[in-house]
C-alpha cells in the first residue's frame, strides 16, 4: 500500500516536472518591439511568415556574502517548424544549431559551461545552477531509431561549434536518467530512452568557449547588452558560467502550433571583496569596465534588472543611480522581490548622462554575520583514507521551517569507483530514511558508469546524509591519464526538487514577466523548481610509479627469471648421489661393448 | 643456483658458514655500523634538488609586506586569549569573516585513557576554528591547509597573527586555484587530530566531535606554523610525523629554496647547515644531526602538528621560528614572504607530490640519503640473523641425521614432534606477558590507585615497568610446564625461532620506521645472536638486559639530550624515561602510534624468547 501511494508521489514530481505550462508563455503579438532599423532591413517580403524576436536581459543580484551575480539572458524565438520542413533561410536563430536541430532530430538541447562552483549556502539558490565543467542533456525525437550514435555525433559536432572537449562523452559517461531530467518545453515524450545526459567535470571553460557563444547572438557582442561580455572581466571573477537551451515552446496561448526558443545564459559573480577592497559598491563600470549600452537594435526588448530586495525589507539598505525606469515586484522561488527595472529602449534613461553607468551604493557600513542558509543546499565529499576503500557522502539540508517535500537524487559515479550499493544509507535526524523510489544500474568496466537516482523525502528543518562505501579499481597502465597523481573526477552530483514556496506565484501573466523567472515551467502556486549540483570531487586511485617502468620492468624479469626458476627448480628436483666417475675412456669403450654385449656395465 | 644444487659444492659452503659463522656476523655487523656512521659523510651523499616540475624554478615575486598587520592581530589576539583564559573562538569567528572567509568551527572532547600529567590533561574538550579561502572560477576540489596551533599560556600568537595578515594578503589576490584553509586547532596534536579524522569522516582514535560543514575537497599540502616572538634568528624545520612517517622531500626543498631566497637562516633538527665538508668537525655535525633525525623518527611521535596529515596522504610540514640570540634578527614580513612563496609554489601543482623520495634521511637541510642508500646497512645487520639461524638449522639438521644412525626407531618418531611441541609452552607464555603488558596497566589504573597512594598516571607507567621487570622471572617458572626442556636441541630450536622471528619484525618495521627498526638491530641482533645457555651465562644476561628495548629507550634519551648539547644526570633521565614511556603509551591511544604495541606484542616476546635460551635448563 506504502509503495503505492510512494509511487504515486514519484510520479506527481515527474508530472510537474513536465507540465509544459511554463514555456506556453506566448508573446500575444507578433514582436513589435523590435527596432524599425530592424524591421525595414532585414525583414524580406517574400517571406511574410517568418516570425523571430530577440529579448535580452540583464539582472543583477548582490549576493548575501557581498558578492554580486549578474545574469544574463538572451532569447531568441522562432515560430518556424524546424522539423517538419526544410528550412533554409535563417535570420535571429543562428544557423549552426539549426540544422544540427533538424539533422539530428533534436527535441531538447541544454549545454552549459561552467568555471567555478555556485555556493548555494552563501550565496543562495541562482536562476539556473550549473555543474563545474560542461554538463549536456539532449532529448531526442522518437524518430530517431539510433540514439546512441545520434548522441554520438551530436556530441562531436556540438564540440566543434563550441571549441570545447565535448567529443570525450563516450559510453562511460552518458547516463540515462529515468526521473530527474525531464524536457522543458513543449512535449509528448516522456520515454526517458531518448534521453542522453553527460557531465564532463574536467572540462576547464576559456575564452575559446566564450567567443562561439556570443557568436550565436544575432547582435553578436557589438551592440545590446552583450558589448558588457568582455572576456578579460568575466573571467576575472569567482564563478562563471554559460550556458545554451534550445526547446520548443507554444507558438500562442492557444498553444495550435510550436516555436522553438533559443535561450543563451551567462552567469558571472563578481568578488567584490578582492576587486573592491572591502568595499561592497559596485557599478557597471566596475565590473565590466565598459558603459555606453545602447538596445540591441534586433531585440524586442532590453531591460536591465536590478534586484532591490535585501533581508531587511523595512528600511532599504542600499541607493541604486540614476533612478530605475519602474519598479516591479516580482514572485520568484517562493519569493516576492523588488527589481529596479532599466529599460535601454527607454529614451528617457539616457537624457540624464550618456553613458548609462548603473551604481549602487550601500547606506553605511554592515556587520557581516553568518549568512542566511537557503531552504536547500547540499554538500558532498569523500571520507576515508588510504587508496583501497572510500565513503562518498553526501548531505541535502533541508532549512524549510515547517515543510517536508521530495528530492530526486541523482548521482554518476565512473566505473573505476566500484560501489558497494548494499552500504547505501540515508539517514535523516539519526533514523533511516526509506526512499521511495530507487534507480540503481550499476556500471560495467570501462563501458558505463554507475547511475543511481532516488526520490526520498526531505523532513522539515532537517539534514539527510546519503553515504556508500566504494573500492578503487586497479586500472590498467595505458588508461592513466598523463597526470595520474592529481586524482579522478567524479561528477557532481544532482538535486531536483520541488520547494514549497512560501507566497502563492501568479501565474496568469506570463507575458509580463522578466526571462529569468521562465525557464522551468511551473504550474502551480505552491511551490516551484531548483535543481542545484553539488560539488565535484577529486579521488586518488592507486598509481603506479610511472617514473621507472624500464627499470621495474628489467628487475621484475631478472628476478622471476634467475631467482624463481632456480628456486623451483631445487625444490621440486630429488638429488641422488652420484659415484664419482673413475676410469677415463677405457673404461667407457669396455663398457660400450658390454652394453651390446647385453651384459651389466663395469 | 647450481651452487646449491650440486652436493659437494653444498656441503663446502654450509661448512663455510659454519666453521667461519662468528668471524661472518661480527665483519657484518661491522659493515652495517659503518655502512650507517658513512651515511652522514657528505662525498657519500646526494645534494638536494626539487623533482617536482611544477614547483621548478623560483620565479614568483613576493609582495607580502604586513609584518605591523601580523604583529596588531598577534598582540589583539593574546589580549582577547589572556581576557577568555583559552581560545578567543567569537573574535576569531569575527575577524576570519571580515578578512572575506568563510568561517566554521568544530568542537570536539576526547577523555584521555589516563592522565597526561606532563600537559596537565585529562577531559579535553575545545573548539577549532577555520576560515576558507574559496579559490576564485575554483569548484573546491583541491585545497591547502595552513594551521597554526593555538597553544596554553602566551605562546604561538605571533603565528596565528602572521596566519591572519597572510589570510588578508591571500583573499586579496586572484591567483588561487585551490582553496586554502586557515585552521587554528585548539590542544596542538589532540585538536589536529579532531579536525583531521572529521574533515576526512572516520573514527579512529574515539574522539568525539561536532559535524564538520565546511570542507573544501581532497588537501593537497599543509603547513604548520608556530613563531613566538616579534622577530626570529631561524626558522626550524620539523619533518618527522607519526610513526615515523616522512612528507614528500620536495616539502622540504621547498621550504630550504624559499628561505634560501629571502635569505632567511635555515636549521633542521636546531643544527644550522655547514658548507666545508672536508674537516672531521663537519662530518660529526652532520652526523649529530642525522643521530637526532633517527632518534625522532624512531620514537614514532609526530615532531609538530604536520605529523598527523601524513596519514590522510598529505604532504605536511612544521616550520618552528627560533629567537636566540643571534645578531641578525628577520622580521614577520620576511616569513611572510617566504610562506608566501611557499604556498604559491604548491598552488601551482597540478598533481600531488609524488616525484621526490618518501623515505629519506637528512644530514642537513641541503644533503640527503635515500632509501637505497640507507637500506644496505640494515641488511648487513639483518644478514647476521640470517647467517645464525642458517648454522643453527645446520647443526640441528646434522645432530638429527647423527641420531638417525645410532639410535632406535622408537625413539626417533617421538622425537622431531616433541622438539617442537615443546617450544609452545615458551612461546606463548611470553606473548601472554607482551599482551598483559598491552592491556594490563590501562585496565588496572583504578585498581592501582585504589590500593596504592599513586596517581592513575604514575599507576600505568609502573604497572608497565613492573610487568616489564616480572618478565623476567619468567624462565625459572616456564621450565616446569616443559617438558623437553634441557635438551641441546630444545634451546637450539627456540633459539633458531627466536632469531627468525626477529628479523622478520626487524624487516617488517624498517619497511614502515627505518629508524627504529635500526636502532632496535643495533642494539638486539648481536647479543640475540650471541645468546646461548652454555658459557658466560652472567654475561649473556647482562648483555641482555643491556639491549632490552626499554633500556635501548634509556639510553636514546640520554643520547638525545646530549646530542641537544643538553646533558642530563642520571635522575633526570629516569624522570624523562617515565615521562616517555607515558608518553609512548598516549601517542598510541590518541594518534594511534604502533611503537607501543609493536614492542608490547613483538619485540618484548621475543627478547624474553633470548632470556629464556639464556637460563635454558
Amino acid at each position: 500500500m506504502a509503495a503505492v501511494r510512494l509511487l504515486g508521489l514519484v510520479s506527481s514530481v515527474c508530472l510537474v516536472l513536465l507540465r509544459p505550462g511554463g514555456s506556453s508563455e506566448g508573446e500575444g503579438k507578433r514582436p513589435g518591439g523590435v527596432g524599425d532599423w530592424a524591421a525595414e532591413g532585414f525583414r524580406v517580403p517574400q517571406f511574410p511568415e517568418v516570425g523571430d524576436g530577440l529579448r535580452e536581459e540583464l539582472v543583477i543580484a548582490p549576493l548575501q556574502s557581498g558578492d554580486v551575480a549578474a545574469t544574463f539572458q538572451f532569447r531568441t524565438r522562432w515560430d518556424s517548424e524546424l522539423l517538419r520542413k526544410k528550412v533554409s533561410h535563417y535570420r535571429l536563430f543562428p544557423k549552426a544549431l539549426g540544422q544540427v536541430i533538424s539533422k539530428y532530430s533534436v527535441q531538447e538541447l541544454h549545454l552549459s559551461f561552467t568555471h567555478g562552483f555556485w555556493r548555494s549556502r552563501s550565496w543562495g539558490h541562482p536562476f539556473l545552477q550549473a555543474p563545474a565543467g560542461a554538463e549536456l542533456w539532449v532529448w531526442f525525437q522518437d524518430s530517431v531509431s539510433n540514439v546512441d550514435q545520434t548522441w554520438k555525433e551530436l556530441t562531436n559536432i556540438l564540440s566543434g561549434i563550441f571549441c570545447a572537449s565535448l567529443n570525450f562523452i563516450d559510453s562511460t559517461n552518458t547516463v540515462t536518467p529515468t526521473a530527474s531530467f525531464k524536457p522543458l518545453g513543449l512535449s509528448n515524450v516522456t520515454d526517458h530512452r531518448l534521453l542522453r545526459y553527460a557531465i564532463l567535470p574536467r572540462e576547464i571553460v576559456c575564452t575559446e568557449n566564450l567567443t562561439p557563444w556570443k557568436k550565436l547572438l544575432p547582435c553578436g557582442s557589438r551592440a545590446g547588452l552583450a558589448v558588457l561580455l568582455k572576456a578579460e572581466r568575466l573571467f576575472h571573477s569567482s564563478y562563471h558560467s554559460q550556458a545554451v537551451h534550445i526547446r520548443p515552446v507554444c507558438r500562442d496561448a492557444q498553444c495550435l502550433s510550436v516555436s522553438w526558443e533559443l535561450r543563451q545564459t551567462l552567469t558571472v559573480v563578481f568578488d567584490m571583496f578582492s576587486t573592491g577592497q572591502g568595499r561592497r559598491d559596485w557599478s557597471l563600470f566596475k565590473m565590466f569596465t565598459r558603459t555606453g549600452l545602447e538596445a540591441c537594435p534586433l531585440a524586442s526588448q532590453s531591460k536591465i534588472y536590478v534586484d532591490l530586495s535585501s533581508k531587511d525589507q523595512e528600511n532599504k539598505l542600499f541607493d541604486v543611480s540614476p533612478p530605475p525606469t519602474s519598479v516591479q515586484e516580482v514572485s520568484f522561488q517562493g519569493d516576492r522581490r523588488q527589481y529596479a527595472i532599466f529599460d535601454l529602449q527607454d529614451r528617457e534613461l539616457f537624457n540624464s548622462s550618456r553613458n548609462l553607468n548603473i551604481m549602487l551604493k550601500w547606506k553605511g557600513l554592515q556587520e557581516k554575520g553568518e549568512p542566511l542558509a537557503p531552504v536547500l543546499y547540499t554538500e558532498r565529499y569523500i571520507s576515508g583514507y588510504g587508496l583501497q576503500k572510500g565513503e562518498l557522502n553526501t548531505v541535502v539540508y533541508n532549512h524549510h521551517l515547517y515543510r517536508a517535500f521530495p528530492i530526486i537524487f541523482m548521482e554518476t559515479v565512473p566505473w573505476y569507483l566500484r560501489l558497494y550499493v548494499h552500504t547505501l544509507v540515508i539517514t535523516t535526524k539519526g533514523k533511516e530514511n526509506k526512499p521511495s523510489y530507487i534507480h540503481y544500474q550499476p556500471a560495467k568496466d570501462r563501458l558505463q558508469p554507475h547511475l543511481l537516482e532516488m526520490l526520498i523525502q526531505l523532513p522539515a528543518n532537517s539534514a539527510t546524509k546519503i553515504t556508500v562505501q566504494f573500492e578503487r579499481a586497479l586500472l590498467k597502465w595505458t588508461e592513466y591519464p598523463p597526470d595520474p597523481n592529481h586524482g579522478f573526477y567524479v561528477s557532481p552530483s544532482t538535486v531536483s526538487a520541488l520547494i514549497p514556496s512560501v507566497i502563492g506565484m501568479k501565474t496568469d501573466s506570463m507575458e509580463e514577466r522578466p526571462l529569468f523567472t521562465t525557464l522551468f515551467p511551473s504550474s502551480d502556486d505552491s511551490s516551484y523548481f531548483v535543481r542545484l549540483y553539488t560539488e565535484p570531487l577529486l579521488v586518488n586511485l592507486p598509481t603506479p610509479d610511472f617514473s621507472m617502468p624500464y627499470n621495474v620492468i628489467c628487475l621484475t624479469c631478472t628476478v622471476v627469471a634467475v631467482g624463481y626458476g632456480s628456486f623451483y627448480n631445487l625444490l621440486t628436483r630429488t638429488f641422488q648421489r652420484e659415484e664419482p666417475r673413475t676410469g677415463g675412456l677405457a673404461r667407457r669403450l669396455a663398457n660400450t661393448i658390454r652394453k651390446l654385449r647385453g651384459v651389466p656395465p663395469l | 643456483m647450481g651452487l646449491l644444487s650440486d652436493p659437494s659444492r653444498r656441503r663446502a659452503l654450509s661448512q663455510l658458514i659454519t666453521r667461519l659463522n662468528t668471524p661472518l656476523c661480527i665483519m657484518s655487523y661491522i659493515v652495517g655500523l659503518a655502512w650507517f656512521f658513512g651515511l652522514s659523510f657528505q662525498p657519500f651523499t646526494l645534494r638536494t634538488y626539487i623533482s617536482e616540475n611544477a614547483m621548478g624554478s623560483t620565479m614568483v615575486e613576493e609582495q607580502f609586506m604586513h609584518g605591523d598587520r601580523a604583529l596588531s592581530y598577534a598582540r589583539e589576539f593574546a589580549g582577547f586569549k589572556k581576557k577568555m583564559g583559552g581560545m578567543p573562538v567569537a573574535w576569531l569567528e569575527k575577524t576570519m569573516r571580515t578578512l572575506g572567509l568563510e568561517v566554521y568551527t568544530q568542537s570536539f572532547t576526547r577523555i584521555l585513557p589516563f592522565p597526561d600529567e606532563t600537559t596537565e590533561r585529562y577531559m579535553v574538550k575545545g573548539t577549532n576554528v577555520y576560515g576558507i579561502l574559496r579559490a576564485p572560477r575554483a569548484a573546491s576540489t583541491e585545497s591547502l591547509v595552513l594551521s597554526v596551533p593555538c597553544s596554553e599560556g602566551d605562546s604561538n600568537s605571533q603565528a596565528l597573527g602572521l596566519m591572519l595578515a597572510l589570510a588578508s594578503y591571500f583573499r586579496g589576490q586572484i591567483y588561487w586555484a585551490k582553496d586554502i584553509i586557515f585552521l587554528v586547532n585548539e590542544y596542538d596534536l589532540i585538536g589536529m587530530e579532531a579536525w583531521l579524522e572529521a574533515y576526512h569522516n572516520v573514527n579512529i582514535t574515539g574522539m568525539k566531535s561536532s559535524v564538520m560543514m565546511g570542507r573544501a575537497g581532497a588537501i593537497q599540502a599543509a603547513v604548520s606554523l608556530e613563531i613566538s616572538s616579534d622577530v626570529i634568528t631561524s626558522l626550524d624545520i620539523a619533518v618527522e610525523g607519526l610513526n615515523g612517517q616522512l612528507p614528500n622531500l620536495d616539502m622540504v626543498n621547498l621550504f630550504s629554496a624559499f628561505c634560501q631566497k629571502n635569505g632567511l637562516l635555515c636549521t633542521i633538527q636546531g643544527k644550522l647547515p655547514r658548507g666545508d665538508w672536508d674537516s672531521f668537525s663537519t662530518y660529526l655535525h652532520s652526523l649529530e644531526t642525522t643521530m637526532l633525525m633517527v632518534l625522532k623518527q624512531g620514537s614514532g611521535r609526530p615532531q609538530g602538528d604536520h605529523g598527523l596529515f601524513l596519514r590522510y596522504h598529505i604532504e605536511a610540514i612544521t616550520m618552528r621560528g627560533i629567537n636566540s640570540f643571534r645578531q641578525y634578527k628577520y622580521d614577520m614580513s620576511t616569513i611572510g614572504k617566504t610562506l608566501e612563496g611557499m604556498f604559491r609554489k604548491l598552488n601551482n601543482l597540478l598533481e600531488r607530490l609524488h616525484q621526490s623520495y618518501f623515505f629519506y634521511l637528512l644530514p642537513s637541510l641541503s644533503r640527503f640519503v635515500s632509501i637505497g642508500m640507507y637500506m644496505p646497512a640494515f641488511g648487513c645487520l639483518i644478514l647476521i640473523l640470517v647467517l645464525k639461524s642458517l648454522d643453527l638449522w645446520m647443526k640441528l639438521t646434522k645432530s638429527e641425521s647423527v641420531e638417525e644412525d645410532g639410535v632406535t626407531d622408537t625413539e626417533q618418531e617421538s622425537k622431531p614432534g616433541n622438539g617442537i611441541l615443546s617450544l609452545v609452552a615458551p612461546v606463548v607464555i611470553c606473548h601472554a606477558t607482551g599482551l598483559s603488558l598491552y592491556y594490563l596497566p590501562i585496565m588496572g589504573q583504578h585498581l592501582a590507585t585504589e590500593h596504592f597512594p599513586v596517581s592513575e598516571s604514575e599507576a600505568v607507567v609502573l604497572t608497565v615497568i613492573a610487568i616489564y621487570v616480572a618478565g623476567l622471572a619468567l624462565p625459572h617458572n616456564t621450565h616446569r610446564v616443559l617438558t623437553g626442556a634441557g635438551t641441546e636441541r630444545g634451546w637450539m630450536m627456540l633459539k633458531l625461532i627466536s632469531l627468525l622471528y626477529l628479523a622478520v619484525q626487524l624487516g617488517c618495521i624498517v619497511l614502515i620506521n627505518f629508524s627504529l627498526g635500526f636502532l632496535l638491530a643495533v642494539t638486539m641482533v648481536p647479543v640475540a645472536a650471541a645468546v646461548q645457555p652454555v658459557g658466560p651465562r652472567v654475561l649473556y644476561a647482562v648483555l641482555l638486559i643491556v639491549v632490552t628495548p626499554a633500556t635501548t629507550l634509556f639510553f636514546s634519551i640520554f643520547l638525545y639530550k646530549e646530542l641537544n648539547e643538553y646533558p642530563l644526570s642520571v635522575l633526570e633521565c629516569w624522570q624523562l624515561f617515565l615521562q616517555a614511556i607515558a608518553g609512548g603509551m598516549l601517542d598510541h591511544y590518541l594518534y594511534g602510534s604502533i611503537v607501543f604495541p609493536f614492542i608490547a606484542f613483538f619485540v618484548y616476546p621475543c627478547w624474553l624468547q633470548l632470556w629464556n635460551i639464556v637460563f635454558w635448563k
